[in-house]
């Protein structure tokens, strides 16, 4: 939507050493701030420093990251997917639903899986099919999903999932290390892989950087385009198992104005929105850094609406302080 | 009578007309006169604030914060008149009106001057409204005997058979039309969603330009923020929650591309009616009000690509063919 203005761009005669790249890398700045949060954390509550609180901190992220992981490739592809918490609430009824039907664990996971993949389908189509921007489109599929919810509940609620389904969203794999965690940083590896180390990520990156050169380059940019849809309705539907099996229940307004944060969380782990660079471990750092603060508000009976506050702040200065200080850079 | 049917106003007509024809069918009292009086009525704020929100779209930006401010400005004129019920009412919108457009200019400032993607600053800002609306009010609710009768009465005093409400949005679709047409600015914004670098060849500034967009969409939800606080006579954190999805869609449905440039006052305001009949038709037709955002979003889906149908470009024939092959 905003187009980059064109700017003469100045190449170094030589290129700055590896250290110094590391030091001055959003990552360093990011695992500072999770360290000075941790701190402060710290010393503001007595309750913040017990592995269990801790553990039960994970909760306010875990859920949210996996989205981002996927959802860091499709804006690092230059595109958007703003209708991830509807896919939420969409697959969670569906999940309710076959529990009425009298559906066991296995089952739901799979219609939970089928679901979210569905509704990634269909915005891969509308995006890479009809070639509509996907702004416009996850903003259509935002309501359409969510809509198909209410219409399917109304104002009721779905309960009553079997026992054996609410280890994923409560059960612990070892001591203080939740299911859930567990698969956050199992997810993070792979993600990390796949974006950084395999032919699928470089082609992300150039479809993000330049989708002509990159389709000229042999790069099938529809195709991964859709494929990345295709995930982000994946992580969806597993977020939405996790949630609605610690929840216990489903209602239509399940993850409500989840888009937002986990667009944040993207964007605060230094993926640019206008696409083309970003990286996992920034955003797993930036899911580590919203759920201490959030978490550690919560310690201090901060009502969540001014947390909120603070992540609309948290978002815009993200952006805005690196673009003043390469103003600031620039003006001498 | 083909150049009618591609004509896009005409096209919205026809559909208008067809979808209050199919609802008359199964529900004749619908079309009374009385009755669509009433419906356009109910649709006079989402008509301003989607006027506001294609003056955005049209310079290739987006306003999602516009229900936010409508709801933080409805607010702050909630609790003036429950503070001070002897402050005329006149003075009261015009304070909404302001505040709308210092909330606007924010958004603008931060597009125009920090080049932050206009999508990240409405959905930050967004958040940040309604969390002021939280602090402001410490969660308690503006209710109907907080207010003052006259308050309460404006929009729904009735002049030559309509409510003041219906005449105010005329009124404001007549200004928009002569600011679009009429007015470097209005040229301007045509030329900024069109071409930016264009724009800035011909001595436009495209910053300032989007700036001015953001003010006028403030300054009008500021309005609408009275308009809706005192029709529905309450005002709380949560009022018009999820509403600048409709705004959006009334500008996609009325032919506003979200790409730029493209973009009328009247497909606006018709696209806008086109989502207030189905709101209002969908109780008497007997389907759950709970369909309606699952319509909402369907047909901003169909919209859209009825929309990029159309505004298909011509030209580069060789990258089409490559995609095409490729995609």
């Amino acid at each position: 939507m905003a187009e980059t203005p064109m700017v003469a761009r100045h190449i170094p005669d030589r290129l700055e050493g590896r250290g110094a790249r590391l030091v001055k890398s959003w990552e360093t700045l990011l695992i500072a701030v999770a360290l000075a949060i941790f701190l402060v954390n710290s010393f503001a509550s007595p309750y913040f420093l017990d592995p269990w609180n801790l553990s039960d901190a994970t909760f306010n992220f875990t859920e949210k990251a996996m989205i981002a992981f996927a959802m860091a490739l499709v804006i690092i592809s230059g595109e958007i997917d703003l209708s991830v918490a509807s896919i939420i609430a969409l697959t969670s009824t569906v999940m309710g639903y076959a529990v009425q039907l009298g559906f066991d664990t296995p089952a739901l996971v799979l219609v939970g899986l089928a679901a979210g993949l569905l509704c990634g389908a269909f915005n891969g189509l509308l995006v890479t099919g009809l070639g509509l921007p996907s702004i416009v489109v996850t903003i259509g599929t935002m309501s359409l999903f969510r809509g198909l919810s209410f219409v399917i509940l109304g104002d009721q609620a779905f309960t009553g999932y079997p026992a054996s389904f609410s280890w994923f969203g409560q059960g612990y794999v070892w001591w203080v290390f939740s299911f859930e965690f567990c698969l956050f940083l199992a997810l993070a590896v792979v993600y990390g892989v796949v974006l950084h180390k395999t032919n699928f990520g470089r082609a992300v990156y150039a479809i993000g950087n330049n989708q002509t050169a990159a389709l000229f380059s042999g790069v099938r940019v529809g195709r991964v385009k859709f494929v990345l849809f295709l995930l982000t309705g994946l992580m969806a539907a597993i977020a939405s198992i996790c949630l609605t099996a610690r929840l216990g229940s489903t209602r239509p307004s399940i993850a409500l104005g989840w888009e937002l944060e986990v667009v944040t969380m993207v964007v605060l782990g230094g993926v640019s929105i206008l696409g083309g660079s970003g990286t996992i471990p920034g955003v797993v750092l930036a899911a580590l850094i919203m759920g201490m603060v959030t978490f550690g508000f919560g310690l201090l009976n901060v009502p969540g609406i001014v947390m909120s506050i603070f992540i609309g702040l948290l978002l815009i200065s993200v952006i805005a302080l690196p673009i003043l200080y390469r103003r600031l850079r620039g003006s001498h | 009578m083909k150049r009618l049917l591609k004509n896009r106003e005409m096209l919205l007509v026809v559909a208008v007309i067809a979808l209050v024809a199919l609802i008359a069918l199964r529900f004749p009292p619908f079309v009374t006169p009385g009755n669509l009086a009433n419906v356009y009525n109910d649709t006079s704020i989402l008509i301003i604030l989607a006027l506001g929100q294609m003056a955005v779209i049209l310079t290739r930006c987006i306003d999602l914060s516009m229900a936010a401010n409508l709801a933080l400005s409805g607010m702050v004129a909630a609790m003036l008149n429950a503070a001070m019920p002897g402050l005329p009412i006149p003075l009261i919108i015009l304070v909404a009106m302001a505040l709308g457009a210092v909330l606007g200019s924010i958004n603008g400032l931060l597009v125009w001057k920090l080049d932050i993607p206009p999508i990240v600053v409405t959905l930050g800002t967004l958040t940040i409204y309604r969390g002021l609306i939280f602090l402001l009010s410490g969660g308690a609710w503006i209710n109907a005997h907080q207010m003052s009768n006259a308050f309460k009465a404006l929009p729904r005093t009735t002049l030559l058979g309509f409510p003041l409400l219906s005449w105010l949005s005329l009124v404001i679709i007549a200004l928009m039309l002569v600011v679009m047409r009429r007015t470097p600015l209005g040229r301007a914004f045509f030329a900024v969603g069109g071409n930016p670098h264009a724009a800035v060849y011909t001595g436009i500034d495209v910053g300032r330009t989007r700036f001015f967009a953001y003010c006028l969409s403030g300054t009008l939800a500021g309005l609408s923020g009275y308009l809706w606080v005192s029709r529905y006579a309450v005002a709380y954190v949560d009022i018009a929650a999820g509403f600048e999805l409709d705004i959006i869609a009334a500008c996609v449905i009325g032919g506003v591309s979200i790409a730029g440039g493209i973009g009328s006052v009247g497909g606006a305001v018709l696209g806008a009616l086109f989502l207030g009949v189905i709101k209002n038709a969908l109780p008497v037709v007997n389907i759950s009000p709970f369909a309606q955002m699952a319509i909402s979003g369907m047909v901003i889906i169909i919209a859209v690509a009825v929309n990029a149908r159309a505004e298909k470009r011509k030209g580069r024939v060789i990258l089409r063919k490559a995609e095409a092959a490729h995609g």
